[in-house]
């Protein structure tokens, strides 16, 4: 039996369904009733209900990549600040490898980084390196942060929603895991891509978000999106044919499908970018 | 001499100082995510009671007293500013304020899956900005709104409600008046789903039978205000 429907609001407590379930993500099973433990929406996959959470914190899992910033240099490993419950720890040895040098002159206090999360412990000290392609230090640029429940929708299906930001804002956008974005560009247009965000965060769990920020995109660029339209134009036409149908598929299909869509692009996408455009420092 | 009064009916009885019957609760509305620097925030006003609740976390624990290697841990600060009452309040915690700090933690603990976040703390900041009876069930409840809103794992959300004895009478919910002028005063919190008492007071003299009344009167109490919780929840987000 089931009480709720799919993309339906539930708040914490609420019961979902009874017997032949299973219960994901978001919820917990009490007396073989399936309850909602979180504030979101219910995703109804098969036989498995599973809510996803409009505002969480991020939990460090292996293989996430994720955007750092120091704020702790030790004897033989540096401390950042990865927007969790958790601080994570980069050994001098994923830097230097067998090497001894100083910490202080590769990476200081207030450098923002992009790693990859190597190990978790069951003590979860989170164990980060930089070792992979595209991984590396960020300079300049600004920080943004999301709740990371709302990263699969920032970056779109197959990447659609940030490579539209990233078309219109011409700025260099990566998206960490654990809910922290970077983007460089132009100063007017670094504030752009930070509204676009903000807004897409606090707009996530609505349907026909694509629409309203190519509008608000349009908007905000004024006339330079037509300009560069004209330029790119076979390119760009097709590239929004295809952002189109990715986002009806997004409207009928659950935020799962995004999220585990985005996983993968998650690690393609910010790759990219980087090896053009992002020279890190790693004298070695 | 006790009277018994049975639920629902409440013929010949005096009314009260403020009208209320009985069993009648007092105006409440809750506002969820007011704050815009908290992870999750609430604002409830219940009678003349105003308060706002604040929740950070979780985060990492930088005091080791504080750290549990097999969950997180709730810190809570119950504060009552200094123009909350009509008599200025000496501002800092005091015996009252450092109780309710404790015993609405211990209200809040079975709710919340601590086991999620372990090593880490969860902190809420209630503030009770104009008090009129009852802060310790407003605090309470508008604070598990704020949980919710922080999106932390919960099982349920605790409810908190006052039942009393007032002019030999069992009453709900007792406003100011009632609760200096009264014989009892009972705070109850629940898990409104499972029916779980989280948080029992009795302060004052009550017959057995009494009691019963009282708390009977206090969960159905917590019934009515976990709606409004439920409800100021979805229309934070609402469509």
């Amino acid at each position: 039996m089931i009480f709720v429907n799919d993309k339906d609001l539930v708040v914490p407590g609420e019961i979902l369904a009874e017997e032949d379930f299973h219960p994901g993500r978001g919820t917990f099973k009490e007396e073989n009733k399936i309850c909602s433990s979180v504030v979101g929406l219910v995703a109804i996959r098969n036989k498995k209900i599973s809510v996803i959470p409009l505002q969480s914190k991020y939990i460090p899992k292996r293989g996430d990549v994720v955007i750092g910033e120091i704020n702790d240099i030790r004897f033989s490993m540096w401390g950042l600040d990865i927007n969790s419950p958790y601080s994570g720890l980069l050994p001098a040895s994923e830097v230097f490898g067998k090497e001894k040098r100083e910490l202080e002159k590769v990476f200081k206090v207030g450098d923002v980084l992009f790693l990859r999360v190597i190990d978790v412990d069951e003590v979860k000290k989170v164990k980060l390196g930089l070792k992979g392609r595209g991984l590396g230090k960020f300079r300049g640029g600004i920080l943004i942060y999301i709740t990371p429940t709302k990263v699969p929708r920032l970056i779109g299906k197959k990447g659609s929603m940030i490579n539209m930001i990233k078309d219109k804002t011409h700025c260099d956008i990566v998206v960490g895991q654990n809910g922290v974005v970077w983007v460089k560009g132009q100063t007017d247009m670094e504030r752009i891509a930070e509204k676009v965000i903000k807004m897409i965060q606090n707009q996530a769990h609505t349907s026909g978000l694509t629409d309203r920020v190519r509008e608000m995109l349009a908007e905000l660029t004024g006339e330079e999106i037509e300009e560069s339209k004209e330029i790119s134009e076979d390119l760009g036409e097709t590239e929004e044919l295809e952002g189109e149908t990715d986002e009806n598929n997004n409207d009928q299909s659950s935020d799962e499908k995004e999220e585990e869509s985005s996983v993968e692009e998650d690690e393609n996408l910010p790759q990219e970018i980087i090896e053009s455009k992002l020279n890190f420092n790693l004298k070695r | 001499m006790i009277t018994i009064i049975t639920l629902g009916t409440n013929i010949g009885a005096k009314s009260r100082e403020d009208g209320r019957a009985f069993d009648e609760l007092r105006n409440l509305k809750i506002e969820a995510g007011v704050l815009e620097r908290a992870d999750g925030s609430a604002y409830l006003e219940f009678g003349g009671n105003k308060v706002l609740v604040a929740v950070y976390g979780p985060k990492e624990s930088f005091i080791r007293r504080f750290q549990r290697p097999d969950r997180a841990y709730i810190r809570c600060r119950y504060n009552m500013a200094p123009f909350s009452v009509d008599d200025r309040k000496r501002p800092g915690p005091d015996r009252r304020s450092i109780e309710i700090s404790k015993i609405t933690a211990e209200a809040l603990q079975p709710a919340v899956i601590l086991e999620k976040y372990p090593r880490s703390v969860i902190e809420i900041f209630i503030e009770v900005l104009e008090a009129e009876g009852g802060t310790r069930c407003a605090g309470i409840t508008a604070a598990s709104v704020a949980l919710a809103d922080a999106g932390i794992p919960m099982k349920d959300m605790v409810v908190a409600c006052a039942a009393g004895k007032v002019d030999g009478q069992v009453v709900l919910d007792l406003s100011e008046v009632e609760d200096k002028d009264g014989q009892a005063d009972v705070p109850v919190a629940i898990l409104p789903r499972s029916g779980e008492i989280t948080l029992l007071q009795s302060d004052g003299n009550l017959s057995t039978v009494e009691f019963e009344k009282a708390l009977d009167l206090a969960i159905k109490g917590c019934n009515q205000i976990s709606e409004v919780q439920k409800e100021a929840l979805k229309k934070r987000y609402g469509e």
